[in-house]
C-alpha cells in the first residue's frame, strides 16, 4: 500500500504561497489606493508624509517636502477612508465565514440573523429625527445588535432545531425592521432626509473620519476579529451539525453563542460606518475557500484579507469611477451577483 | 465491563420508545445492534451518546455515570461514528481525522504536532494515510466510513459507537468496513454498531442485541441467539439458515426464489 511519509502539518499545499501574494496584494492595494484621487499623489510623497508624521512623534523636524496640502489629503482624507475600508472588508467578510460555518449553510451572510435590517432601521430613524452623523452611526450600531438580540431570544425560546429557529427568526424580525425603515421612508422629508436614508441604504465611506464613535466602531471591530481569529479552528466542528460536534466533545449552544456575537459585534459595527454593503460577506469566503480549502483555520485569515483588498479596491471605483460617488452597495452587487451566477453554473465542486 | 445499561427507559412524549432494557458489552467485543426501524435503535444510540437526557435508568462507560457528564468528558470515553454523509464544506481526510482530537485542546488552540501525528496514525491504522490530502467528498462511501473510523480513532476513547455503517455501502466497502470494525474488537476495543443486515452478526459480532418495540428480544451470541424464528419475530420475513463450511448463510425463505428448470 502507498504510503506517504508524515508531514506534520495540516497546512493545504500552496497555502504559503497564497497568504503571500494576498499580503503582497494588500500592501500593494493599500499605497496605491493613497494616490488615486482629484488631488493626485505620488507613491513617494505619500511615503514622505508617512515619514514625517513618525519622525515627528520623536520630535524630529518634518520632511520639507511636505506641503499642508498633502498631509491633509493623505492623512486627514484618505487614510481614514482606507483604513476604514480595510476593516469594513474584513469583517463582513469573516463574519459571513464564520455565520457560514455556525448555520452550515454555503448562502448564509451576515446579515442573515437581520443585523443589517436592523441597522437599517436605527439610520433611518435617527435620520428622520434630524440627528447628527455621529448619532446616526451609534443609532444603526445599536439597533443592529438589539435586532440579532431579539432574534436570539425568540430562536431560544422555540422548540426544536436551533439554527433552522435562528435563520426563520432572523428573515421574520429581519423584515419587520424592514418594514419599519420603509414606513419611516414613506413619512421622511422627501427633499432632503429621503436622499439621506436611501444614500445610507446604499452603502458608502465618504466622509469617514477617525474619531469620536468611530473609535469605539472600530474596537468592536479589532475585539470580534480577533475573537473570531483566536476559536477559528472550533468553527470546523459546528460545521459538522450538532451532533456529531457534541460528540465530538464540543460544548455546541456555547461556541455558537461565542461566534455569533462576536460576528454580529463586527457586522455591526461595519454597517454603521458604512452603510448597507450587500454580497462581500457572501462572495469574499467563497473566494477564500477556492484558496486555501474548508479549514477554518486558514479561511478565516484569507477571508480577512481577501475581504480588506476586495473593499478597497472597490471603494477606489466607488471614489474616482466618476465625478460622483457611485454606492458601495451598487458596486459589490455588481461584482457580487455575477460572481454567484457563475458559482451556481459551475457548483459541482464549489462546496 | 465498558457499556453498561440498566434499566433504560426513554419516551418522546407519550410515545415509549424504550421500555427498560438492560445489557453488557465488554471490552474486546463487537457488539451487533439488530431490529426492524423504530424499534429504537437510534434512540438508545442517542441516549448512550447524551444526546438525550431524559431517560430513566443507568448508563455507564467504564463504569462511570455518563448521566452528568460533559460533552467533552464524555468524547474521552466513547466516539460516535455517523453515517457517511456529504458534508457541507469539503474537508481534506486530514482534517476530518484531526477534528477527533479536538476535545483535548483548549478553547483558543488549534491541532499542533502532537494532534497531526495522532491523527495520521489513525489514518495509517485504518490503512488510508495516502489519502490524506483528498477531500471527503471524492472518496467512495466506504472509504468516506474510514475516514470516520479514523476519526474516531484519534479521538483516543476505547468504546465505539456506529450507527448502521454499511446501510449506504456498495457490497466490497460493506465487507471492508465490517472487517474494520472486527479488527477494531480485536485489538481490544468495545464497538457498538447498528446494522440492517443479520448476516453481518453471524460473520462479525460477538454479540447480538435484537430490539423490538423498545424491548430485548434477543440478547447474546449470534451464533445462539439468532435464529429464523427471531428474523421473522423482528422482521416480518421468513428465512432459511443454512449451515455451511464457511459459517451459517441466512437465505431468504424458498418460496420467495425465482424458479429455475
Amino acid at each position: 500500500m502507498r504510503q506517504s511519509k508524515p508531514i506534520n502539518s495540516d497546512r493545504p499545499k500552496r497555502t504559503g504561497f497564497v497568504f503571500t501574494v494576498l499580503i503582497i496584494a494588500l500592501i500593494s492595494v493599500f499605497l496605491i489606493s493613497f494616490m488615486l484621487g482629484r488631488y493626485p499623489v505620488s507613491v513617494i510623497r505619500v511615503l514622505e508624509v508617512f515619514a514625517s508624521k513618525v519622525m515627528s512623534i520623536f520630535g524630529l523636524s518634518p520632511i520639507s517636502t511636505v506641503t499642508p496640502e498633502m498631509e491633509a489629503v493623505v492623512w486627514n482624507i484618505r487614510l481614514p477612508r482606507i483604513l476604514m475600508a480595510c476593516l469594513v472588508g474584513c469583517c463582513l467578510s469573516c463574519a459571513g465565514a464564520s455565520y457560514q460555518g455556525v448555520f452550515q449553510n454555503p448562502m448564509a451572510s451576515p446579515d442573515i440573523l437581520g443585523a443589517s435590517n436592523g441597522a437599517a432601521f436605527g439610520a433611518a430613524l435617527a435620520i428622520l429625527l434630524g440627528l447628527a452623523n455621529r448619532m446616526i452611526t451609534i443609532a444603526a450600531f445599536v439597533s443592529s445588535i438589539a435586532t440579532v438580540a431579539i432574534v436570539f431570544l425568540v430562536a431560544k425560546y422555540a422548540p426544536g432545531q436551533k439554527t433552522m429557529n435562528l435563520i426563520l427568526a432572523g428573515i421574520m424580525i429581519g423584515s419587520l425592521f424592514s418594514a419599519g425603515t420603509s414606513y419611516i421612508k414613506l413619512v421622511a422629508d422627501p427633499s432632503n432626509q429621503l436622499p439621506q436614508i436611501t444614500y445610507w441604504l446604499m452603502g458608502s465611506l465618504s466622509g469617514v473620519k477617525l474619531k469620536d464613535f468611530n473609535l469605539v466602531v472600530i474596537g468592536a471591530m479589532v475585539i470580534g476579529c480577533a475573537a473570531l481569529f483566536a476559536i477559528r479552528w472550533k468553527i470546523n466542528l459546528l460545521t459538522l451539525g450538532d451532533e456529531e460536534a457534541r460528540s465530538l466533545g464540543i460544548n455546541t449552544n456555547r461556541l455558537r453563542l461565542i461566534v455569533i456575537v462576536a460576528s454580529t459585534l463586527v457586522t455591526a459595527a461595519s454597517i454603521s460606518v458604512s452603510g448597507v454593503i450587500g454580497w462581500v460577506g457572501l462572495v469574499i469566503p467563497h473566494i477564500a475557500r477556492k484558496l486555501v480549502g474548508s479549514n477554518y483555520r486558514y479561511l478565516i485569515p484569507a477571508s480577512m484579507i481577501s475581504g480588506a483588498v476586495f473593499l478597497l479596491i472597490v471603494d477606489n471605483f466607488s471614489r474616482n469611477l466618476l465625478a460622483t460617488e457611485i454606492p458601495l452597495g451598487i458596486l459589490t452587487a455588481f461584482v457580487g451577483a455575477p460572481f454567484f451566477v457563475y458559482l451556481i453554473l459551475k457548483r459541482a465542486k464549489t462546496f | 465491563m465498558s457499556i453498561q445499561i440498566e434499566n433504560l427507559y426513554f419516551a418522546y412524549g407519550k410515545k415509549k420508545v424504550l421500555e427498560g432494557i438492560s445489557f453488557e458489552v465488554p471490552d474486546k467485543c463487537l457488539c451487533s445492534v439488530l431490529g426492524p426501524n423504530g424499534a429504537g435503535k437510534t434512540t438508545l444510540f442517542k441516549c448512550i451518546l447524551g444526546m438525550l437526557k431524559k431517560y430513566r435508568g443507568e448508563i455507564k462507560i467504564d463504569d462511570i455515570s455518563t448521566r452528568n457528564l460533559s460533552a467533552k468528558e464524555l468524547a474521552h470515553r466513547i466516539a460516535y461514528i455517523p453515517q457517511s454523509h456529504n458534508q457541507t464544506f469539503d474537508y481534506r481526510v486530514i482534517d476530518m481525522a484531526l477534528m477527533g482530537t479536538d476535545h483535548n485542546l483548549s478553547m483558543f488552540s488549534a491541532p499542533g504536532r502532537k494532534e497531526i501525528l495522532r491523527a495520521e496514525e489513525a489514518l495509517d491504522r485504518v490503512g488510508i494515510l495516502y489519502m490524506r490530502e483528498k477531500l471527503f467528498s471524492h472518496l467512495s462511501g466506504g472509504e468516506q466510513q474510514l475516514v470516520l473510523v479514523a476519526r474516531a480513532l484519534a479521538q483516543g476513547s476505547h468504546t465505539l459507537l456506529m450507527d448502521e455503517p454499511t446501510s449506504a455501502l456498495d457490497y466490497g466497502n460493506q465487507s471492508m468496513v465490517m472487517e474494520q470494525a472486527r479488527l477494531l474488537a480485536d485489538e481490544g476495543y468495545c464497538v457498538v454498531l447498528s446494522t440492517h443486515t443479520p448476516q453481518h452478526s453471524l460473520w462479525y459480532a460477538d454479540m447480538a442485541l435484537a430490539l423490538q418495540g423498545g424491548n430485548i428480544a434477543a440478547f447474546g451470541a449470534p451464533a445462539k441467539v439468532l435464529n429464523e424464528e427471531l428474523i421473522d419475530t423482528l422482521y416480518g420475513v421468513k428465512t432459511n439458515f443454512i449451515e455451511t463450511e464457511s459459517g451459517t448463510i441466512i437465505s431468504p425463505g424458498s418460496k420467495t426464489y425465482r424458479k429455475t428448470n
